[in-house]
């Protein structure tokens, strides 16, 4: 038993790229080396973006990387393997096969006889609490229940190393709490053949709760930003002080990154280029406002403030980053604090708010002003949406600068700076 | 079928309470259901082998046999009819598996197989029976094969074509995750096919099945009585019998042919398409459950049966035995998921290669058509061809005055629409040329003129597209948007402009696209029309090809089809591929 194995899996010096519209390579992942060993949960948090999902395809061998190695026992693999088993995020479920038959089709591969796979797959359909549910289809099951399928099918071919791609993140809160209790009892009393998991996650508390060690991926290429042991013993307490510790110290490692970004953006060319989250007019309103008002009185953790709203980082960090750069608040430290001009635009009517917003715009938003200006120079007082996204794109990838298009937009039509006609597709100076 | 059947025998056993309970009570006891399930089953395969022996007797024994105007032979005329298009309805199943995979999985069969695809979606069928006639009579001389063949493959080209670019589409469209869960769970490529390609495929594959079909009775009838210069047959079937009633002028015949015939799409639809709509439901990949799940009276009989599922059983089992197999060796490797950078040098080739064959076929054609074409001609095919644009242009939008507002009308009352949904549908598959001859009837008995009383026969079997498409986009519409309308008293033009016609509109463009398509194909047999002696000519392109096919003039059939084929590909280019694409865009519901 205590032979010298070689760790389930290793990355070595994975990087991934796409290719752009243009043709050049676009870095998604760079320089990632990980090594998971038997009877370890590995967490990989990033926010969206980050590459986490597209590094867990490599791993399953459903992607090759661009360069870099993947390993499983010390085999160098490049196609999905044996002992290898996936859990999608959308569960993944053949909706013509019964449950019982989308677990048997797990089995296909290997090739066995009608009625050991039977048995197989029943005893899979046992283990995970789906005893009676054989017949139904997966359009008569609710998230929870469809998902325990996803598990029961990855279960059922003995896998050594289990894959989960966000496996919770569909699924309401009550349901996502039970099935991870039942997948970390089976994993604590060995009742699950898998020796290691891989969980992709944007849920900072969810990789808290299960792994003992998390990889924390930044973006644009994604990278390991921080590996973050977790020893604390199962099963594990939110409330335990410890708990929040660890919590707390992934949103300062979170934010911290994100603050370098925006800063080291803002040097690049005036600031135009700069990527502008996903950040919509009333969400931004609404964060203030909560921040303004009692418990916080103008300053909050980004995990407390995560918990009490039930955001995910991918919910919170972005409309945080999004105040940060409109400079209503600071983000530091995994913290948020109102600035003084956030307090007044909490404390006014909407009318002194737009002209607040409009203000705040033009100064600290160096891509408002750009179209602002142009739309002023040309005699037509109109511009198509294309010129300026040639500009961006120069910079920043198809989707960022999709996405920095879209937020301009949805803030200049709050603040009434200019106004955007998507059936043309042209800007248009307001008035 | 069978192969549906058998399925259905594996997959139905567990699936209600009701059922269980049956299979309790009623163990070892035959039921009624049993009994009616047998005697469709074995009349179906006695009918089959009754047709099938017909069709392969040699044609000294089939010709003679006259086509009788006696309605008791129509019976075995329209198995014979129906035969033909079960015969072409496995072909096309079988050139939609092949043709579409090969296109879905190689970039560079692609890039010829699907604009080839395009291209024979518009051109005319009826236009080239006369080429496809020489050309199996020639295969099969001396007997009856080659014009049943020559039958058999028009009905193929006019359902196959949809079918396959519905299968291509759901191969290109197999949701991210399942792929990814299928090449996780290292399925080979025949797995893969069976228990995650061809299943997804099935409600598009079913649903274009039955527009094909619809259109396949039109060219059924069509093809069985032609003659193309010194070749003329008859396959016993409705359509000659149809054709010799116009000869002897008995209008009798006719009505009974329309009979048979509504008799016999009745059943087609009860017997086949029912259950196989019902049957593939649960294909749906969708996640939610259905508001309303489709049924069928034979398919719940079938699955009742007792004798059905000890049948079934077995069968289905040795198809699911099957699909389980690897079959590596006939293995290609799933196209990745991310295109790869292009393969310059081999693409260099491959287009070379294409190039070449084009210029080639060029050549040949020139070569085939320049020594008896002129510019006179083609200033005449291009004269006709302006006449039945105009007929086809105007009678659409006389069908879209006329059927929008009723269909509108149908489908805000779901009482009525479920009423009339299946007769709309009926009407678009019923050969509208059985009925070409009341309508000359009409024409001569009030002797108004052809060039104008005609056109309406070409519309005459596809408008019903419209109406149909029409009622079920109002019956889909939202009601919070009907209650919306209707709070803020929105009502006559404004409410059509602003609350009904888009929302139905991109139902209302499908529609028209058929009915288009139809109308030109129609044109052929319906600009001519024959009564006994008399001759009705209304002009225009179909008339022409229809002229030539009967002098056997190839070159000209060529260039009439030709030009035929160059405006509809416009027409879908200029008119309806915008109007679609307008419609996705600009008027979504969701």
């Amino acid at each position: 038993m205590s032979q010298a194995q070689n760790p389930v899996l290793t990355l070595i010096e994975v990087c991934k790229a796409f290719p752009k519209p243009s043709g050049e390579p676009l870095a998604v992942l760079a320089d990632i080396n990980v090594t998971l060993k038997d009877g370890e949960i590995l967490g990989l948090l990033g926010r969206s973006g980050s590459g986490k999902s597209t590094l867990l395809r490599i791993a399953a061998g459903l992607m090759p990387p661009s360069s870099g190695k993947v390993l499983y026992r010390g085999e160098s693999i490049d196609a999905p393997h044996e002992g290898i088993a996936v859990v999608f995020q959308t569960f993944a479920l053949f909706p013509w096969l019964t449950v019982l038959e989308n677990v048997e089709a797990g089995l296909d591969a290997l090739g066995l006889g009608r009625s050991e796979a039977r048995s197989r797959a029943q005893a899979a359909i046992d283990l995970i609490g789906l005893d009676g549910f054989q017949d139904a289809y997966p359009r008569e099951l609710s998230g929870g229940m469809r998902q325990r399928v996803g598990f029961a099918r990855a279960f059922v071919i003995n896998p050594l190393l289990l894959l989960m791609d966000e496996p919770f993140s569909a699924l309401d809160v009550l349901t996502a709490e039970t099935l991870r209790t039942d997948l970390l009892d089976l994993w604590t009393s060995q009742q699950m053949p898998a020796k290691a998991i891989l969980i992709v996650t944007h849920n900072i508390e969810e990789a808290v709760l299960m792994c003992n060690r998390i990889l924390v991926l930044s973006s644009n290429p994604g990278r390991i930003a921080a590996e973050i042991p977790v020893t604390l013993p199962q099963p594990r307490d939110r409330l335990d002080s410890n708990f929040r510790a660890i919590v707390d110290e992934i949103y300062a490692t979170l934010t911290e990154r994100s603050v370098d970004v925006l800063r080291t953006h803002k040097d690049v060319h005036g600031g135009i280029v700069q990527p502008l989250p996903r950040a919509a007019v009333n969400r931004l309103i609404g964060l203030i406002e909560t921040l303004s008002n009692p418990p916080y009185e103008g300053s909050a953790s980004l995990a407390n403030l995560a918990r009490a709203l039930s955001f995910q980082v991918d919910d919170l960090l972005p409309l945080a980053e999004a105040l940060h750069i409109l400079e209503f608040a600071e983000l530091n430290e995994g913290a948020l604090k109102l600035t003084a001009a956030g307090h007044v635009f909490a404390g006014s009517a909407t009318l002194e708010r737009k002209l607040l917003f409009n203000e705040h715009l033009l100064r600290f938003v160096p891509l408002a002003a750009h179209i602002r200006r142009v739309l002023k120079v040309r005699e037509s007082h109109r511009a198509p949406r294309q010129r300026f996204e040639i500009e961006l794109e120069d910079h920043l990838t198809r989707a960022d600068s999709e996405q920095t298009l879209g937020t301009i937009i949805g803030w200049a039509r709050y603040a009434e700076l200019f106004s955007y006609d998507a059936r043309r597709r042209t800007f248009a100076a307001e008035g | 079928m069978l192969l549906i059947y058998a399925q259905i025998g594996l997959a139905d056993v567990k699936q209600t309470a009701e059922l269980y309970r049956y299979s309790v009570f009623a163990k070892r006891m035959l039921s009624w259901r049993d009994f009616v399930a047998a005697l469709v089953v074995f009349a179906l395969l006695v009918l089959l082998g009754l047709g099938l022996r017909q069709m392969m007797a040699p044609v000294a024994a089939a010709m003679p046999q006259e086509i009788s105007l006696s309605p008791i032979a129509l019976p075995n005329y329209v198995l014979r009819t129906t035969l033909r298009m079960f015969i072409a309805l496995a072909a096309s199943l079988l050139f939609t598996f092949t043709y579409a995979t090969l296109a879905a999985k190689s970039r560079r069969a692609e890039m010829v197989l699907i604009p080839l695809l395009d291209i024979l979606q518009s051109v005319p069928v009826l236009g080239y029976l006369s080429f496809t006639v020489v050309f199996f009579v020639s295969l099969f001389p001396g007997s009856v094969l080659g014009p049943e063949f020559a039958a058999i493959f028009a009905i193929f080209t006019s359902q196959a074509w949809n079918m396959a670019f519905s299968f291509y589409q759901s191969l290109r469209t197999v949701p991210l995750d399942i792929d990814e869960a299928s090449r996780a769970f290292r399925f080979s490529a025949w797995q893969r096919f069976w228990r995650l390609e061809v299943p997804f495929s099935v409600p598009g594959l079913i649903w274009n099945m039955m527009m094909s079909m619809s259109g396949g009775w039109f060219f059924v009838v069509a093809s069985e009585a032609i003659s193309v210069g010194d070749i003329s047959y008859t396959l016993p079937g409705v359509g000659s019998y149809v054709a010799k009633a116009i000869e002897a002028r008995n209008l009798h015949a006719v009505f009974y042919a329309i009979l048979a015939m509504s008799v016999a799409i009745v059943l087609y639809d009860q017997l086949l398409f029912r259950p196989l709509v019902a049957w593939g439901d649960k294909f749906r990949s969708e996640q939610t459950a259905a508001q309303i799940v489709p049924k069928s009276l034979v398919l719940d009989l079938f699955r009742r049966a007792a004798f059905m599922r000890y049948l079934g059983t077995p069968i289905g089992s040795g198809l699911d035995f099957l699909a389980r197999q690897r079959f590596t060796p006939f293995a290609w490797a799933p196209r990745p998921s991310h295109p790869l950078l292009p393969r310059r040098a081999g693409d260099i080739v491959w287009f070379a290669c294409i190039a070449a064959s084009t210029i080639y076929v060029v050549l040949l054609l020139v070569h085939f058509m320049a020594p008896t074409l002129t510019w006179h001609d083609v200033q005449i095919v291009a004269g006709n061809g302006s006449l039945t644009l105009l007929r086809v242009v105007v009678l659409i939008i006389l069908a879209t005055l006329i059927w929008v507002p009723i269909g509108v009308q149908v489908g805000l009352r779901p009482k009525l629409a479920e009423k009339v949904q299946p007769l709309a549908q009926f009407l678009a598959a019923f050969p509208a040329n059985l009925l070409f001859p009341v309508a000359v009837v009409l024409i001569i008995h009030f002797a108004v003129s052809p060039v104008i009383w005609l056109s309406p026969l070409m519309i005459m079997g596809t408008q019903w597209y419209i109406l149909f498409n029409v009622i079920a986009g109002t019956t889909a519409y939202p009601s919070d948007f009907k209650e919306a309308a209707a709070t803020f008293r929105i009502h006559g033009w404004r409410w059509w402009r602003d609350v009904m016609l888009p929302g139905i509109f991109p139902y209302y463009v499908t529609g028209a696209i058929t009915a288009a398509g139809g109308a030109w194909n129609a044109s052929i047999v319906s600009e001519v029309v024959n009564w006994g002696d008399t001759k009705l000519d209304g002009g225009g392109l179909g008339a022409y090809i229809a002229h030539m096919t009967v002098a056997g003039d190839y070159p000209r059939i060529a260039l009439g089809i030709a030009i035929m084929s160059a405006m509809v590909v416009t027409m879908n280019r200029l008119i309806w591929r915008p109007l679609y694409a307008y419609a996705e865009r600009r008027m979504r519901l969701d």
